[in-house]
């Protein structure tokens, strides 16, 4: 534990570092991309559970996050001044809406963000518990089909669907008041803030997850993916763990996808893209499947990278790329513990005596 | 008592009778084994038992109460906890970790409280460790909580899935095989843990080829050939038994 | 809606059902002489029609067409040869996840060489606006060139595993390769060369159906949805089930247009892959036991 407490300290202090770097350089714009990169690890690190330590395999995560996003955006930006009716009435009564004004003047009756939130959270979290049932009884190949149709399907709807802006997404998404004082905002003033809140974020689920695979559930979720069988005739329920995990995996990013909508004032349909979903795919094989650190860190590297533009139009092929060097030469992940075991030996031959 | 009760189980896949009305009963604090030729249906009846599988008719009763239909998992829970003809340790895992596994349905501690890292979490987990360290010294195997499991010799490796089974606190322990490819030392070793194991208060049932360690700490043996039921007796009986002989040594040969 | 749409609606349904019949056969092909269902499927069928029509800038149509199947086999074979022949008993996660990729940097490639266009071959007879009529319904001639090609492909195929060596020893090396290795087959050639088939008939399909369908450096994902549906549907390994199977989805595609937003076309197949897989992952044709088996 206390190990766990000094890596995240660890952790805590590179944000930090990197933060102050960026203001003594003058580049604060960078936080942008840095706090991006952030929410989209949120992401990825619920996939690497999924699939690193449960071992299953998900190329649809992105329609989770397009869910969450898509339904706060939805809800706080739809005007339901025009709606007259008890139901309205009644959750302006409960404080459920605000009001706020519009780009041209007017007045919009929208749903406040945190209510919105935990709605479109609470729903993510209730596809993935209808689906992840049937999904998860497959294997292999059928089981990367299905998420791959689930993405493709999110996809699809939200392209088509006018009331969430078809091919154009939906913008003037208003910013988060997470807590009093607390706002998850594109605006550059908040920049600095937003930079903290997004990796804040970051570590608290890093720190759920690191508790949870440290952990008499961890070890389980470990055994049904070295031995199902075994682990089942443990008395492990291995298909409620599976899905357990699956619906845990899918809040995270459900939550990324509402909170990255928030300050980024805005979503659009690519954000459920079968190329997303490679992507996070792709940062989870390279960071090492098992491995919570190394694929924070890569993804950190990596997203960033990508959002400042440094793949040029070569974007998708470098992550597709990733995904075959790393498949083909070094399945378990780059950043994996053998590995500096087997560099420690190589520079120290034999039990820490430097060769002479 | 009878705590294993198996009536007129039978299982077919396609034209084949894998179990065909087999009957037997395992009485509490026994040692049964369960031999026959190859492809006679034992593991496939172990599968039965232990509900990977699904009888197409016939009853488990197990402790009083009817056991078929239950997910494996649920009759663990109950109580059976088995092994596997081929080792299935968790790779990448330590002997220790292996054996933990098996103190699952004796922890509490679920997604929640487990993300969340609550106080308790603590003493549940040192408990377990404490449980699985008696039983790696019961097993003689101490020294090798925290190697990788699947590194092991082979030999240990089946010792540590015993050891996990064990773990569970179970009332019988379907043994799989337990010597199966392994030595004269190795398979006498095994031997003396399962007597070992019944003054721990666990039954045993047991599929087994090897014959010496069958005859050796046995109380009842059932034989099973093509997926029926041909004997049932003492190992002293069975071994005169004519048809037991005929069925693994062929016609004509005295 | 009365008849004479309906028809033209299930003329429709037969058209697309056909690409998608011969992308499921593609998969099929790879999938027995492997285990593995290639992802990079579709991309075979994109590579066909956008190659076939850079060729028939300066060859003639049928010289344009051989030319891109000859091309897209050839690098049916080397995927396979760089990427896939000196693997030793991958698992199978790593073997989608490498399928995927290639799909990927397949459709990238296409991009940069292509761009963003939309391509089509000319139609082989007549033009865009021809029409013969067949009872009630006007069918462009090219829909007979796609039907008619896609059966005598199926039937192609069909004699040549059943009745030819080479044919034979495929399905050996599928059935047991092991065994086909002993008697002298090259389990690698096999898989190479069941990749370069499966190539072809991808690329085929592509250049037949470009002049309805329009080809794009992004075709391929859908078609290999469709058609890894369609595969299913019919039992995975029975390509002569993908056949009616892909009429099915085709025509089941077709008529939810009738019911549904446009848009939503392809939610239809997407929805009905997911219940199959969930309900009945052997397929119609499939034996529910034999699927078991046919382990991963």
């Amino acid at each position: 534990m206390r190990k766990q407490g000094l890596q995240i300290a660890g952790f805590a202090t590179v944000v930090a570092a990197i933060q102050l770097v960026t203001s003594l350089t003058g580049n604060v714009y960078h936080l942008t991309q840095l706090t991006m990169s952030a929410y989209y690890s949120l992401v990825v690190l619920g996939l690497c559970i999924l699939t690193g330590y449960a071992g299953q395999i998900s190329i649809g995560h992105a329609g989770f996050f397009a869910i969450g996003g898509y339904l706060s955006a939805l809800l706080t930006t739809h005007d339901l001044s025009a709606h007259g009716g008890l139901i309205v009435s009644g959750l302006a009564a409960m404080g459920i809406l605000t009001r706020r004004p519009d780009l041209y003047g007017g007045d919009l009756l929208t749903v406040h963000p945190w209510p919105a939130c935990i709605f479109a959270v609470l729903t993510a979290v209730a596809i993935a518990f209808a689906i992840g049932g049937p999904v998860l009884k497959l294997k292999g190949h059928y089981l990367a089909m299905a998420t791959l149709g689930f993405g493709i399907i999110v996809y699809r709807i939200v392209l088509g669907t006018e009331l969430v802006g078809s091919a154009d997404g939906i913008y003037n998404v208003p910013a988060f008041p997470l807590l009093p004082g607390i706002v998850v905002s594109g605006k550059s003033s908040l920049r600095v803030m937003n930079y903290y809140v997004a990796w804040g974020f970051v570590i608290l689920g890093m720190v759920f997850l690191l508790n949870l695979v440290r952990s008499r559930v961890g070890r389980a979720l470990a055994s049904i993916h070295g031995a199902e069988d075994a682990a089942e005739a443990m008395g492990i329920p291995t298909a409620r763990y599976k899905l357990k995990i699956f619906v845990v995996s899918a809040a995270f990013a459900a939550v990324s996808g509402v909170l990255l909508t928030h300050y980024n004032g805005g979503i659009g349909p690519s954000e459920s893209s079968v190329m997303k979903s490679v992507r996070y795919l792709a940062i989870v094989a390279i960071g090492g499947m098992a491995n919570l650190w190394g694929t924070l860190l890569m993804s950190l590297l990596l997203n960033y990278l990508s959002l400042r533009g440094y793949f040029g139009t070569y974007d998708d092929a470098v992550f597709g790329g990733i995904l075959i060097l790393i498949m083909l030469f070094a399945p378990d992940g780059l950043l994996r513990r053998q590995l500096f075991e087997e560099l420690r030996a190589a520079v120290f031959p034999a039990g820490g005596e430097k060769e002479t | 008592m009878k705590l294993l009760s198996v009536r007129s189980i039978s299982k077919r896949f396609g034209g084949l009778k894998a179990v065909d009305n087999v009957s037997f009963d395992v009485p509490q604090g026994a040692i049964k084994a369960l031999i026959g030729p190859n492809g006679a249906g034992k593991t496939t009846l172990f599968n039965l038992l232990s509900g990977f599988l699904r009888p197409d008719r016939g009853s488990v009763v197990f402790d009083g109460a009817e056991v078929l239909g239950l997910m494996p998992h649920q009759i663990a829970a109950r109580g059976m906890a088995r092994t596997f003809q081929q080792t299935r340790l968790f790779p990448k895992m330590t002997v220790l970790d292996n054996i933990l596994v098996g103190r699952h349905l004796h922890s509490r501690g679920g997604f929640v409280s487990c993300m969340l890292h609550l106080p308790f979490l603590r003493k549940e987990e040192s408990r377990a460790r404490e449980t699985c360290r008696e039983i790696l010294e019961f097993l003689g195997l101490s020294g090798q909580a925290d190697e990788e499991a699947v590194r092991l010799p082979y030999g240990q490796q089946r010792i540590v899935e015993l050891g996990r089974a064990l773990a569970c606190d179970p009332r019988i322990l379907l043994l799989d095989e337990p010597a199966a490819g392994l030595n004269i030392r190795e398979t006498v070793k095994i031997g003396k843990l399962i007597s070992r194991i019944r003054e721990r208060n666990v039954t045993v049932l047991l599929v087994e080829h090897d014959m010496s360690l069958v005859m050796d700490i046995s109380d009842d043996i059932v034989v099973l050939s093509y997926g029926q039921k041909i004997a049932e007796d003492k190992p002293a009986s069975i071994q005169q038994d004519p048809e037991v002989i005929q069925v693994y040594l062929g016609e004509g040969d005295a | 809606m009365n008849l004479d749409l309906f028809l033209q609606y299930m003329v429709a349904g037969v058209t697309y059902g056909t690409i998608y019949g011969i992308v499921a056969v593609g998969f099929n092909m790879i999938y027995n002489a492997t285990g593995i269902i290639n992802f990079a499927q579709g991309e075979f069928v994109m590579l066909g029609g956008m190659t076939a029509v850079t060729l028939g800038r300066f060859l003639p149509l049928p010289a344009a067409i051989l030319g891109a199947v000859l091309i897209t086999m050839i690098v049916g074979a080397l995927l396979e040869i760089l990427f896939i022949r000196w693997l030793h008993r991958p698992s199978v996660l790593r073997m989608i996840v490498i399928t995927i990729g290639l799909s990927i940097l397949i459709r990238e490639g296409a991009l940069h060489i292509w761009g963003e266009s939309v391509r089509a071959l000319p139609y082989f007879t007549g033009t865009s606006v021809t029409s013969i009529r067949l009872g009630g319904v006007y069918i462009s001639p090219q829909v007979l060139w796609v039907v008619g090609i896609g059966a005598v492909v199926v039937a192609i195929l069909a004699g040549f595993f059943r009745y030819t060596l080479l044919g034979m020893q495929m399905r050996a090396c599928a059935a047991n390769r092991d065994a086909a290795r002993l008697c002298g087959i090259s389990a690698k050639n096999m898989v190479t060369f069941s990749f370069m088939l499966s190539a072809g008939i991808g690329a085929l399909g592509g250049c037949i159906v470009s002049p309805i369908t329009y080809v794009q450096y992004d075709s391929g994902v859908p078609l290999a949805i469709k058609g890894f549906t369609v595969a299913i549907l019919g039992g995975l390994g029975n390509s002569l089930a993908s056949a009616g199977a892909g009429m099915l989805l085709g025509i089941l595609e077709s008529l939810s247009i009738s019911v549904l937003p446009a848009a939503y076309k392809d939610v239809i197949s997407v929805a009905i892959l997911l219940g199959i897989l969930f309900v009945r992952p052997s397929g119609l044709f499939g034996s529910v036991e034999e699927a078991r088996l046919k382990e991963f």
